[in-house]
């Protein structure tokens, strides 16, 4: 059982940010997120996308927003649970004991929720029966290319990671590569490469066409797919591999006893406390009147919840506020003299 | 103000006034339509506000941008009429639009 003084779930510009602010106040924090990274929605959803409202900084992406956040918060050399998810949280006298599907536990008597809106999750193929063939014959990521050698394989998705394992897997297996417009979104030359690979015969391309239907009992058979005129056309496959991009669930938050208006959790706007005391929700999946869904409004929800959990932290000791450009307490932490 | 409608899956309808300037997701959510997600808040970055426009409506909208054309790609069952209602500004223009949410967003 890992012990800290705060548990931040979401590893996102707010969750890194909380970091720092407990980080400048003496405490220690870990962070646990689903993705395989650092950066939340703005890694996953628009790294290349420019941001204009943060305080200073005129423009920046949520590449280089998230980038610089972790060089703020290296001076504390916070552990991250990354591809981890939590899964229980429960009480211990007046502690909180955090588990995730990884098995880690952590206690804490502060947990702080950065959760955004919910975990990211593949955006799963919705035709009946796709649930069945999940990680047998349905995938939405590789995680082991031997497993898709020799097999007839269709691709859905127009972007770089259909591309790509098209592209990748055409080596060794048949690939049809299924998008539902003419055009693709992802990189050119990989595009044109094949391109290259349909003239050989290599990998068949089915443009516009959406799934339809999955025949096959325990393994798949063929899927038919339908274009949008209802012309269908049946294709021999083994394996799916979709790719619709991620898309962002609540899950297990929902079952943890706090107050939820609309998928949102309702704090305080003193300290931004849930109904349950140490559990703070901050960011884009707190609610409070006048809440804005916006980067720097979840910068101060985590200073103002960091003192809460100081006092929670360090019963004994005075909370004392203190500014970064004279604090000499502050300065060593951040590993200034 | 102008009015916007919108139509469930199960062609249950409700006509909303929404203020000119804000957009059909933003009449959605303000009004407590279900059916419309939106996850990302409207920065065009999941196609959870995903609608089916109307067909007749459709040339009287501002052309999608690619971004957004890219972005319906990952929409539930997206169709030649389908449309990011963050993306579409309410203006008088567009008084009586009528829109339909899909199945489920995600």
């Amino acid at each position: 059982m890992n012990k800290t003084d705060v548990i931040i779930i979401g590893a996102g510009p707010v969750g890194l940010f909380a970091v720092h602010q407990l980080g400048i106040k003496g405490l220690k924090a870990v962070v646990i997120d689903n993705l395989d990274k650092a950066g939340g929605q703005c890694i996953e959803l628009y790294p290349d996308k420019p941001i204009y409202d943060i305080p200073a900084v005129p423009e920046c992406t949520g590449k280089e927003l998230t980038d610089r956040l972790l060089e703020q918060i290296k001076p504390f050399k916070t552990n991250f649970y990354l591809n981890e998810r939590v899964e229980e949280v429960r009480s211990e006298g007046d502690k909180w004991i955090v588990k995730t599907n990884n098995g880690n536990e952590f206690i804490s008597p502060n947990i702080m929720i950065a959760g955004g809106v919910g975990s990211f999750e593949p955006r799963r193929i919705s035709i009946k029966d796709a649930e069945k063939f999940e990680n047998k014959s349905i995938f939405y990521a590789v995680k082991n290319k031997e497993n898709f050698k020799n097999k007839n394989i269709s691709i859905f998705g127009g972007g770089d990671s259909a591309l790509d394992w098209a592209l990748e897997l055409s080596k060794f297996s048949k690939i049809t590569l299924i998008h539902r417009r003419e055009e693709f979104r992802g990189a050119l030359h990989t595009l044109s490469e094949i391109k290259k690979l349909e003239k050989q015969g290599k990998i068949s391309i089915k443009t516009p066409y959406q799934i339809e239907n999955i025949e096959g009992n325990e393994k798949i058979q063929s899927i038919t797919i339908k274009d949008d005129n209802g012309k269908v056309e049946k294709i021999k496959t083994d394996v799916i591999l979709s790719f619709f991009g991620l898309v962002m669930k609540l899950g297990p938050i929902a079952e943890w006893g706090l107050n939820m208006d609309k998928k949102k959790i309702s704090v305080n706007s003193i300290n931004f406390e849930t109904n349950k005391k140490g559990i703070f929700a901050v960011g884009d999946i707190c609610n409070y009147p006048g809440k804005l869904k916006l980067i720097l409004s979840g910068f101060h929800e985590v200073a103002l919840a960091s003192v809460e959990c100081f006092k929670r932290a360090r019963p004994n000791e005075k909370y004392k506020f203190e500014f970064t450009t004279s604090s000499k307490s502050i300065q060593s932490r951040l590993g200034k003299k | 103000m102008p009015k916007i409608t919108y139509i469930d899956v199960q062609k249950n309808s409700k006509t909303i006034e929404v203020e000119n300037g804000l957009t059909v997701m933003e009449g959605a959510i303000q009004n407590d339509i279900p059916g419309i997600d939106a996850d990302c808040g409207g920065s065009m970055a999941c196609a959870t506000c995903h609608v089916y426009v109307e067909e007749k409506w459709l040339n009287k909208l501002p052309k999608a941008e690619d971004a957004e054309i890219d972005m319906i790609d990952m929409a539930f069952e997206p169709k030649k009429n389908s449309r990011l209602s963050c993306q579409i500004t309410v203006t008088d223009e567009l008084d009586g639009l009528k829109v339909t949410t899909p199945e489920k967003q995600s």
